[in-house]
């Protein structure tokens, strides 16, 4: 096997499984609280490989200082911005979840979502 | 550049604007922007509808005139312009018919939040039908989902908090996987624009480079919007959100919110990647399995419901199967057959939504089924109105259902391996449609017996005068399903013509 490819590219490899984790973390972990670290594992990953992208070796960050104007002395500022975008949207997810969990806690006193469904039948409402 | 160019930016501006202005308003003010809103935005997208269908070419308006790889897009045709008049007028019908929903179930000081959202999700919903550019959709699908999220949170019970933090997970998994097959695609192709994006992606078909990643990346965007339009398997937080929210509330998230994603789905097919590459990788194959898995399990769940809401929003589960299968045969045939009934679907559950909210007032507010017995006499409207959306959801011919199943068929009829499945399919699903539906409007018809009655929720008799704006909104809502059955051929000769000029 060649594993030339994928030592090369050993960032994006790492962006991977990070965001792997945190999916899963997402997905199956049974604790609101854990639930919402694995969303955030999740989207810096994404924002890790979209920051790999846009890196050119030996550039410097999209900012015209010392009267540097040529395209070449910088990286792609694009990826950037996305991952800016990005930040400010996985923010005020995370702030809505937070604010359902301290909700919904404060109402069942557990963090346990299935825990919170068993309750919610035995209301029966 | 004609002035009506203009009303697709106006009508995502004007209801953006509108969220804040309706956070400083009273409750009562809130919702007269609200409808206002939805109103001029509905008349500008048939505006724009007019204009479109005029000229017969899509047009593409720059944000800010910055031309195009840099600068930000809309691109309206036909299609687009149509799909957001139709969005307003089941949003308008809802928020109307839903009003005194609204006026009972929510608190006083949180009303005008109320509309904060509904705002905000026509916003989305407007900018997910035209933007033309990939990440601009990303944030707007967000800010959907967000929206969506606080229409099933406001009414403050245990049960829509927990369906609202599993609406949450759910949307956030599928969104973090779009987003990871856009940066695939942006890495891949070096463009957000969509137009530029297909440029790049047919060199790479042509020369047959990074083949997988862009396999890969497009399975990440479907199984991503799939997850998030409640494709089955992934529909465990759709009966309680459905279920337990507000009329309103249930009536846009089944019908707008879901189709939102949906939409966009369809344009990532047709103008991001071109819908001969998609229909090459194999990704059509996956979502025709899960829709035909999802149409029936969707209608056996139903069946099994001992709740009128949750019922019908198990019933969703089916339609949106129905979708995926439509997308799933890989014709074009196919995918207008799935257009219309995202249409057709639309128009009849909210019609079921606003309907089901009637007959249960007449029941002493209960959802369970027994209390339910001789509905249709105590609310003769609403019982109508239930009994026609039913017959539309089941395929009754005059009805809107019945042209969609139709058109179904056509399509997978001469498909080599896949028209047996989906003539199967569609006849097992229509026969489950009409066990739990004809159940239900059997039921609201059958007059209760002396000595049933102690054992019923006390119910009281409705005439259509005492709510005035939900029958209007029934009215409307009955004839919509009738024109959409009775008079079908120009509006699937519009969906054709503007997916033609989709791409």
């Amino acid at each position: 096997m060649d594993f030339h490819n994928l030592l090369n590219n050993y960032g994006e490899a790492v962006a991977m499984l990070l965001f792997g984790i945190g999916f899963s973390n997402l997905l199956l972990q049974k604790n609101l609280i854990k639930k919402i670290i694995g969303l955030n594992i999740m989207d810096t990953a994404t924002y890790l490989f979209l920051a790999l992208k846009g890196y050119i070796h030996g550039r410097k960050a999209p900012i015209a200082a010392d009267g540097v104007r040529n395209v070449e002395a910088y990286i792609n500022p694009i990826p950037s911005g996305l991952v800016l975008t990005g930040i400010v949207v996985s923010v005020s997810v995370t702030a809505l979840m937070l604010s359902l969990t301290i909700r919904l806690y404060r109402r069942y006193h557990t963090l346990d979502l299935d825990e919170i469904s068993t309750l919610l039948k035995k209301e029966g409402k | 550049m004609a002035f009506v160019q203009n009303f697709p930016f106006f009508s995502i501006l004007l209801s953006l604007f509108s969220g804040p202005l309706a956070f400083v308003l009273n409750a009562k003010g809130a919702r007269r922007v609200n409808l206002a809103v939805i109103t001029a935005a509905g008349c500008m997208s048939g505006a724009v509808l007019a204009y479109v269908l005029g000229t017969g070419e899509p047009y593409v308006y720059t944000m800010g005139h910055f031309p195009a790889p840099w600068g930000n897009e809309i691109r309206v045709g036909v299609l687009e312009a149509f799909l957001a008049l139709f969005f307003c007028v089941i949003m308008l019908l809802s928020m109307v018919g839903g009003s005194l929903e609204q006026k009972l179930e929510l608190e006083e000081s949180k009303q005008n939040l109320y509309y904060v959202m509904v705002n905000l999700l026509l916003c989305s919903l407007l900018a997910l039908v035209y933007t033309n550019d990939l990440f601009t959709a990303y944030v707007f699908v967000e800010i959907n989902t967000i929206s969506a999220c606080g229409l099933i949170m406001i009414k403050q019970t245990g049960r829509t908090m927990e369906a609202s933090t599993r609406y949450m997970i759910m949307s956030l998994l599928g969104s973090g996987l779009l987003l990871l097959g856009i940066c695939f695609l942006y890495d891949l192709t070096g463009h957000l624009l969509m137009s530029n994006i297909k440029e790049q992606v047919q060199l790479l078909a042509e020369s047959g480079a990074y083949h997988i990643p862009l396999v890969v990346s497009l399975g990440l965007m479907s199984v991503g919007l799939a997850i998030k339009s409640a494709l089955y398997p992934f529909h465990a937080w759709l009966p309680d959100a459905y279920g337990y929210s507000t009329v309103s509330s249930a009536a846009i998230l089944s019908s707008l919110v879901s189709k939102g994603y949906i939409v966009l789905l369809i344009k990532i097919f047709y103008r991001v990647i071109g819908f001969d590459i998609v229909r090459e990788t194999k990704v059509v194959h996956v979502l025709f399995v899960f829709g035909i898995i999802g149409m029936i399990m969707g209608s056996l769940h139903a069946i099994g419901e001992n709740n009128i809401r949750r019922m019908i929003a198990f019933s969703s589960v089916a339609q949106i199967g129905y979708i995926y299968m439509g997308f799933g045969l890989g014709t074009a045939e196919g995918v207008v057959a799935s257009i219309y009934h995202v249409v057709t679907h639309a128009a009849t559950k909210s019609l079921l939504f606003v309907a089901a909210s009637g007959i249960t007032d007449a029941s002493g507010d209960s959802l369970r089924y027994r209390d339910l017995t001789g509905a249709g006499y105590r609310n003769k409207l609403a019982g109508a109105a239930f009994t026609v959306g039913s017959l539309a959801m089941v395929g009754m011919p005059i009805f809107s259902g019945f042209i969609s199943k139709l058109l179904f068929s056509q399509a997978a009829f001469g498909h080599r391996y896949k028209m047996l499945p989906t003539l199967v399919a569609l006849a097992i699903s229509t026969v489950l449609n009409a066990v739990y539906f004809m159940k239900t409007v059997i039921r609201i018809y059958t007059p209760v017996e002396e000595g049933q009655q102690e054992e019923m929720a006390q119910g009281r008799v409705i005439t259509a005068r005492e709510q005035p704006a939900k029958s209007v909104a029934l009215v409307c809502f009955i004839f919509l399903n009738l024109l959409l059955g009775l008079n079908s051929e120009p509006l699937i000769r519009l969906i054709g013509q503007g997916l033609e000029k989709f791409g």
